[in-house]
């Protein structure tokens, strides 16, 4: 068995004899983002390396996203991945409106950040028209390293992201300037 | 909108109002829609169901559709390759060099034996990365995971060997007009060496897993078989039209880039159906490892690249000190080369069949059209066909031994 | 072992005698074109011959040539080849700009179905008899043919990016 793991640090907080005090939001960010599962939305090339990713070289599986949900209800990140055309993102956004909140988005890849080398009448120019994106990874297609890297800056803002932003007004101006 | 919402006057909702069966029940609609955990790459489905057989299918596909065609008329010839590889991207150097060739026929350009040699090479490496890609997928499809997870180490080592040759590690963009843009280096031999050792001892593992698994054998057997003339009059080519029971190969019956100096067979099945088409996948997996190891053994000295000062870009220290080289240069980056008025027709035998590439030029620097005889587009039309009356859960089957990749499908 | 296409051009031009022309080998590919109305007919008839025996629909697309007289802008091209022979050959035919028609043959070569269905998407030429002729790969309720030369290639009412910074100005 080996003794190097790699245990996530606990939260700063006030240890006694049998107990231990810290923040919710501290806890609450931990678990979430140490257990994100993706929905993978793979549409072209970028969806080749997220399998590499998800296969065993690089294996996300180890960050907490072992459980690939293809149901939005069941899903805390949505990774869209690859050329997202005008056709499909009526699609896009019916997913995304199924997720239940907390939800993140990573946008993987050039086509899914800003239409990439695709700019053409039938290309939509980046999924942050139709959803709000958290992270986007830049490249065509990124590395898996690069995937992994996005995820996990993913995780630093799931990590410090408060139990209450989905009720701020500011959250729900940004729904409402999509339309959501 | 698409067909998300079914209006009712589509002609299903017409049918299920109509027809009722004997015990009363009646036919249902089921949305295999776009985004599907099973389907590999958005194409959406609406079928029409009894109980859990399907009477019914229609494809809608274009939700991938970025448009080629009409970049293709817009970019000089360079820069069109990187439009290639996102056809079928998991095989894309067979895109790449299937474009350079267009282009050589074009110019009657003669590419010298050890390019064309070395292009070879990197083109079965890349048919075996397709098929490991479809058939280790199959494997999932049907609930065996392992096969997926071992064999896509070997898809990092041919990335590797991809790298050393061009940089990149799926949308490779590889070779210039002529040639190749730099001589292989000596770890890309190195790294091509172990991979032809290790990989046969995994893939004869992974076939062991399956082609005589009892499950896998229930699984596939008889499901979605095709006929040789029905595979002929839906415009089938490569692995799947060589399942069915026809033997015709884009390498053999018009060779391209020496191929026609290997020795290889052509692996064809029987009936046509998903076991036959897995197996022929394998087999060409096989077949391809063998050529790759003839062109190493026969891989004659001489350059890696034709000698066209015109369209071929010169070494950067040439271009820094020599006059020529420096006009060429400006030349050929900004487009302004010689190009004969024509039209070239030139197919190539891609990962999952008869890729063409049809250029009508008119002398600029730009191709006037250029069409992608793609053949996913064409095979696809025959999937309703195939899956009338089987379960659903032998259409997801179908579908991904079609091998269909939504890159190609919507070009 | 191919079919010598002395003997593919004397059969068309006994049988359509006045509507081929411009036989010739293009490269390595022997072509000639034909009127509209009667490329049915010499699809079939290159099916059907046994000397030709032209059995597989290779390829089916369009091309716009706005420049050319108002009869001729659109032409459709079709490749067949005869597997056991080896050959391969290339139609074209020339179709009215204003309002560019043609016979479909989706019932002599199921493949051709979608290949029409996408030259009708990309450039509006209608194939009559076709079993459903709307679009597939762009969205249904366009109302334009996109690969027509007159089309921009980018979409016109994107925000995020300036032509300046792409050459794609009014006097570039």
């Amino acid at each position: 068995m080996s003794t190097k793991t790699n245990m996530v640090a606990p939260p700063e907080g006030v240890v006694g004899e049998g107990f231990f005090a810290t923040k919710l939001n501290d806890v609450v960010g931990l678990a979430r983002a140490n257990s994100l599962w993706p929905l993978p939305f793979a549409t072209s090339c970028c969806g080749i390396e997220f399998m590499a990713t998800m296969a065993s070289h690089y294996d996300l599986a180890r960050f907490g996203s072992e459980r690939v949900s293809f149901s939005p209800r069941q899903a805390d990140m949505l990774m869209v991945m690859g050329t997202i055309s005008k056709k499909m993102a009526p699609i896009l956004r019916q997913v995304y409106e199924q997720m239940s909140e907390p939800r993140w988005v990573i946008a993987v890849g050039a086509c899914a950040s800003s239409g990439g080398v695709f700019d053409t009448y039938s290309v939509l120019q980046g999924i942050d028209k139709v959803i709000p994106v958290d992270v986007y990874v830049p490249g065509c297609p990124p590395r898996p390293e690069q995937i992994v890297d996005g995820v996990m800056q993913l995780q630093e803002l799931v990590k410090n992201e408060s139990v209450r932003r989905r009720n701020t007004p500011e959250y729900k101006e940004l729904l409402a300037s999509y339309n959501l | 909108m698409s067909e998300l919402l079914l209006p009712p006057e589509h002609r299903y909702a017409k049918i299920i109002n109509e027809k009722r069966n004997d015990d009363g029940s009646e036919y249902s609609i089921l949305n295999l829609g776009p985004t599907h955990p099973a389907t590999h790459g958005i194409f959406q489905n609406i079928l029409l169901m009894d109980g859990e057989r399907i009477v019914e299918a229609e494809p809608t596909i274009g939700y991938i559709h970025r448009a080629f065609e009409k970049i293709a008329e817009n970019r000089p010839f360079y820069q069109i390759t990187p439009l290639t590889d996102r056809m079928n991207y998991c095989s894309s150097p067979i895109n790449n060099m299937a474009w350079w060739m267009t282009v050589e026929k074009l110019l009657d350009i003669e590419v010298p034996k050890r390019a064309q040699y070395l292009r070879v090479i990197v083109m079965e490496l890349a048919r075996i990365a397709d098929h490991i890609i479809c058939n280790s997928i199959l494997g999932v499809d049907t609930g065996a995971y392992t096969g997926f997870l071992y064999v896509f180490q070997f898809r990092e080592k041919i990335y590797e060997i991809y790298e050393e040759i061009c940089g990149a590690r799926l949308t490779t963009n590889m070779g210039r007009i002529g040639g190749f843009e730099r001589e292989w280096s000596n770890e890309a031999f190195r790294k091509l060496d172990v991979f032809l050792e290790e990989f046969p001892v995994a893939w004869k593992e992974f076939e062991n897993l399956f082609e005589r698994n009892r499950i896998f054998i229930d699984r596939t057997v008889n499901v979605g078989p095709i006929s040789a003339e029905s595979a002929m009059a839906y415009g089938f080519t490569g692995p799947n039209l060589r399942a069915a029971g026809v033997d015709y190969d884009v390498r053999v019956a018009q060779p391209y880039s020496s191929y026609d100096d290997f020795e290889f067979i052509v692996p064809v099945g029987k009936s046509g159906d998903t076991y036959d088409r897995f197996c022929v996948r394998n087999a060409e997996v096989w077949e391809s490892l063998s050529i790759i190891r003839q062109a190493l053994a026969k891989l004659p000295e001489g350059p890696y690249h034709a000698d066209v000062p015109e369209y071929y870009l010169p070494p950067k220290e040439d271009v820094y000190t020599t006059m020529e080289s420096l006009i060429y240069h400006f030349k050929i980056v900004m487009g302004e080369v010689p190009i004969p008025v024509a039209e070239i027709y030139h197919p190539v035998e891609g990962g999952n069949g008869e890729l063409g590439f049809y250029l009508v030029t008119d002398g600029s620097r730009t191709p006037y059209r250029l069409h992608f005889r793609r053949p996913c587009f064409i095979y696809y039309q025959a999937y309703p066909e195939m899956i009338k009356g089987s379960l659903l859960s032998d259409a997801i089957v179908i579908l991904s031994s079609l091998n269909v990749i939504a890159g190609e499908l919507d070009a | 072992m191919a079919i010598e296409t002395a003997l593919i051009q004397e059969k068309i031009a006994q049988k359509f005698a006045n509507k081929a022309s411009n036989f010739g080998m293009q490269k390595d590919i022997f072509s000639f074109e034909i009127t509209s109305d009667s490329m049915r007919e010499v699809i079939l008839f290159l099916k059907e011959e046994e000397d030709t025996n032209f059995h597989f629909l290779t390829d089916l697309c369009g091309v716009h040539y706005p420049d050319n007289t108002i009869d001729q802008q659109f032409c459709v091209v079709y490749h067949l080849h005869n597997w056991i022979e080896n050959t391969r050959i290339r139609i074209k035919t020339y179709l009215n700009g204003a309002q560019p028609e043609i016979a479909s043959i989706s019932d002599i070569f199921l493949s051709s179905n979608w290949m029409e269905r996408e030259t009708y998407d990309f450039y509006g030429i209608n194939f009559i008899g076709h079993p459903q002729l709307k679009r597939i790969l762009n969205m249904d309720e366009m109302v334009s043919f996109p690969m027509r030369k007159e089309f921009p290639m980018e979409d016109n009412g994107r925000t995020d990016k300036d032509d300046r910074f792409f050459g794609r100005t009014a006097n570039c």
